[in-house]
C-alpha cells in the first residue's frame, strides 16, 4: 500500500503490464481511475476479458473510472462551450496545466459515501503521450508528484504509471521526466527488446528493480530479471536462456 | 494510424499513398485526400488502374514460371483491415484474394474514381475559412484538417451517429506530406522549431477521430527532413504502424551489388497491436521493393549468391555490414546497435 510503480518500455511495447496491473487491481477489489491517454476503451475492454475481467461491469458498480482520453480531447475541440464549474481533465491541451487532470483523479479516487471498495489505484497509460501534447516535463512531474501525496500518502493507495523510453533516446524531456520518476519509484519494471534482435519465441526481457534503497539507507536495490513470451491471454516469464523454444 | 516516413525524393511513398487510395475506390469505401502539395483532383487523376484478376493472373503464371522456386517471391499484397489498419500480408505462393493488384502503367478511369464518394482538402484553398473549434495552439493548417475530418466524419454518418444509415462504409483518409514547410509547420526546418507540439497534438486529434469511426487514414511524412528525433519518437508512439521508405537513388547504396535488384528498403518500425495483448509479427524482417513497368512490389530481401572470384576484402566488409543493418532492422521488437562477432 502507498507504494509507487514505474513502468518502463524500452525499444518494445509494455503495455501488457498495463493491462495485467489493471485486470489485478480489479480482480483485488480495489477502485481503480484509470487514466487511458492511448488506446480507445474498447481496446482495453477485449484485452481484459481474455484476461478474466470485464471492463464494462467494473464501470458500471462504480469500481472503474475511466478516463478516455481520445474521446475526451474530441469533446474538447468539437463540442460545445463546456460548463463553467467543470473543466475538462484534457484541458492542458489549451492551457498546459494538468491541475485539471489531477482534480480529475483527486476526484474520482476519493471515497464517496457507500463505497466498499479496497484501497484506490490510480494507473496512467501512458505518461510520454503528456509530452507530446504540450505539456511540459516540469508540469507531468508536479502532476505525478502531487496524484503521489494525494493517492500514496492521504488515500493509501497505489499508484502505477507507464512511461516509454530508452536510454539512448533523443527525447530529452522524456528522459528527464523517466529519470526523475526512476528515483522516486518503489518498484520498476522494465521491458526491454532483447539487445540480439527480434526473436520469435522470446518477446522481450523484464527487469524487475524493487528499491529497498528507498527505504532503509544502508540497503541495496534488488533486481531480477526474466525473459518474457507474450500470447494471447498470458505472459509466461522464465529465467534468461531458458525459454521453452531452447530447452 | 499508419505513418508512413518518405524517401527522400517522394516517389515511392507516393506510390504506395496512390495504391491506398486505389484501394479504397475498388474497394466502395469513402475518400478523403488531403494535400498541400497538390490538388485532390489531381491525385485522383493520377491514380493506378485496377487489374482485372485473369488478366493478372495469367501475368503472374508467366512470371512464377520464369523465376526459381526456393525465391522468395512475395509480391505485395497490402491487404486492408476494415478496423483501421493495414497489415503486410507475405505469403510466397499462394495469391490469397485479399486486396486487389494495381496497373501502374495505366491510370485509373475517370468514371471509376467518381463511382465513390470523395472529399477533398486542398490546403490553400481553404485557408480563407477561420477554424470554429478551438485549436489548443495548434498550427492552423492542421486545425483545418481536422475540423474538416471531423465535419465529414459526423455528416457523413461514419461515426455510427445516424441510426437511420443501414450500409455502413468505410472512409479512407488520406493526407500528404504532414509536417512539410508546405503545411506551415516548422518541424522539418531546424532542430528547435518554435511549435513543436502541433504536429502530435494533430497526431492525437486524429488517432481519436479515427477511434471513433469507421476510418483508416494513411499519412506520409518527409521523415528524412525532421531533424529533431525527438518528435520522430513522439510520433511513431502516436501512430499504429509505422513504415520507412528508404530509396537508394543518390545514396551508395545504389551502387552496391547487394541491392542491385532493389530500388529501396522498407523498414517497419512498429505494427499495430490493437484489441489483444500480441501483436502479428511476420517472420520477413529485411524486405525490399522494387519498382518494375507495372508493378511495385515489397520483397523479402535475400543475398545474391557471391559469385565474384576477384571481390576485395572491403567490399566484403562492406556486404557484410550492410547485411548485419538488415537484419537488425526491425526496430518494434529490439536494435541491436553492437555488432555481434562470431
Amino acid at each position: 500500500q502507498g507504494k509507487f510503480t514505474l513502468l518502463r518500455d524500452t525499444r518494445t511495447d509494455g503495455s501488457f503490464l498495463v493491462h495485467h496491473f489493471l485486470s489485478f487491481y480489479l480482480r483485488a477489489g480495489c477502485k481503480v481511475c484509470f487514466v487511458a491517454l492511448l488506446q480507445s476503451f474498447s481496446h482495453y475492454n477485449v484485452v481484459a476479458q481474455k484476461l478474466g475481467v470485464s471492463l464494462a461491469a467494473a464501470k458500471e458498480r462504480g469500481q472503474l473510472v475511466f478516463l478516455e482520453g481520445l474521446k475526451s480531447c474530441l469533446d474538447l475541440l468539437f463540442g460545445e462551450e463546456e460548463q463553467p464549474g467543470q473543466p475538462s481533465p484534457l484541458q492542458f491541451l489549451s492551457t498546459s496545466d494538468l491541475r485539471a487532470l489531477f482534480d480529475f483523479v483527486r476526484v474520482s479516487l476519493t471515497p464517496a459515501g457507500g463505497d466498499s471498495w479496497k484501497s484506490p489505484v490510480l494507473l496512467v497509460d501512458d505518461l510520454s503521450v503528456l509530452l507530446s501534447l504540450g505539456a511540459a516535463p516540469v508540469a507531468v512531474l508536479d502532476f505525478i508528484h502531487y496524484c503521489r501525496v494525494s493517492v500514496c500518502c492521504q488515500l493509501k493507495g497505489n499508484v502505477v504509471v507507464l512511461v516509454h523510453g530508452s536510454e539512448d533516446s533523443e527525447d530529452e524531456e522524456n528522459e528527464l521526466v523517466v529519470n526523475s520518476l526512476c528515483h522516486h519509484s518503489d518498484l520498476i519494471l522494465w521491458a526491454e527488446g532483447l539487445a540480439t534482435g527480434f526473436c520469435k519465441d522470446v518477446h522481450g526481457q523484464i527487469k524487475i528493480i524493487k528499491r529497498l534503497s528507498l527505504r532503509q539507507a544502508a540497503q541495496q536495490d534488488l533486481v531480477q530479471i526474466y525473459q518474457y513470451k507474450i500470447q494471447d491471454r498470458n505472459v509466461t516469464f522464465f529465467a534468461r536462456g531458458l525459454s521453452a523454444a531452447v530447452l | 494510424l499508419v505513418f508512413t516516413e518518405e524517401d527522400k525524393y517522394d516517389l515511392y511513398s507516393n506510390l504506395l499513398f496512390k495504391y491506398f487510395l486505389a484501394e479504397g475506390i475498388v474497394c466502395g469505401h469513402d475518400l478523403l485526400v488531403a494535400s498541400a502539395k497538390e490538388h485532390p483532383d489531381n491525385i485522383l487523376k493520377e491514380l493506378p488502374a485496377p487489374l482485372l484478376d485473369d488478366t493478372y493472373g495469367k501475368e503472374l503464371g508467366d512470371e512464377a514460371a520464369a523465376v526459381k522456386s526456393e525465391d522468395f517471391q512475395d509480391s505485395m499484397k497490402i491487404a486492408w483491415r476494415y478496423q483501421n489498419l493495414p497489415k503486410m500480408e507475405a505469403s510466397p505462393t499462394t495469391y490469397t484474394k485479399f486486396g486487389h493488384y494495381y496497373d501502374i502503367s495505366k491510370k485509373m478511369s475517370p468514371e471509376l474514381y467518381q463511382s465513390v464518394k470523395w472529399h477533398s482538402f486542398y490546403l490553400h484553398e481553404e485557408l480563407s475559412f477561420e477554424p470554429k473549434m478551438k485549436t489548443c495552439n495548434m498550427n492552423s493548417g492542421y486545425a483545418r484538417l481536422l475540423q474538416s475530418i471531423q465535419r465529414i466524419i459526423s455528416q457523413e454518418g461514419f461515426d455510427g451517429s445516424d441510426p437511420q444509415k443501414k450500409q455502413r462504409n468505410v472512409l479512407r483518409i488520406g493526407i500528404q506530406s504532414l509536417g512539410s514547410v508546405l503545411w506551415g509547420d516548422d518541424v522539418c526546418c531546424s532542430d528547435t522549431p518554435e511549435d513543436m507540439h502541433s504536429l502530435t497534438k494533430f497526431l492525437y486529434v486524429l488517432r481519436g477521430l479515427l477511434r471513433k469511426s469507421l476510418s483508416a487514414c494513411i499519412i506520409t511524412v518527409p521523415a528524412h527532413l525532421i531533424q529533431n528525433k525527438a518528435i520522430m519518437e513522439r510520433v511513431t508512439n502516436l501512430s499504429d504502424m509505422v513504415v520507412g521508405l528508404e530509396s537508394f537513388i543518390g545514396s551508395e547504396r545504389e551502387t552496391n551489388p547487394l541491392y542491385k535488384d532493389y530500388h529501396g528498403l522498407v523498414h517497419v518500425h512498429q505494427i499495430p497491436r490493437l484489441n489483444s495483448l500480441i501483436c502479428d509479427v511476420s517472420d520477413a524482417k529485411d524486405l525490399a521493393f522494387r519498382l518494375k513497368r507495372k508493378l511495385f512490389t515489397i520483397e523479402r530481401l535475400h543475398l545474391p549468391p557471391d559469385l565474384s572470384d576477384t571481390v576485395s576484402r572491403a567490399s566484403k566488409q562492406d556486404l557484410a555490414g550492410s547485411a548485419k543493418l538488415l537484419s537488425s532492422g526491425c526496430g518494434a521488437m529490439a536494435m541491436g546497435k553492437k555488432h555481434l562477432d562470431f
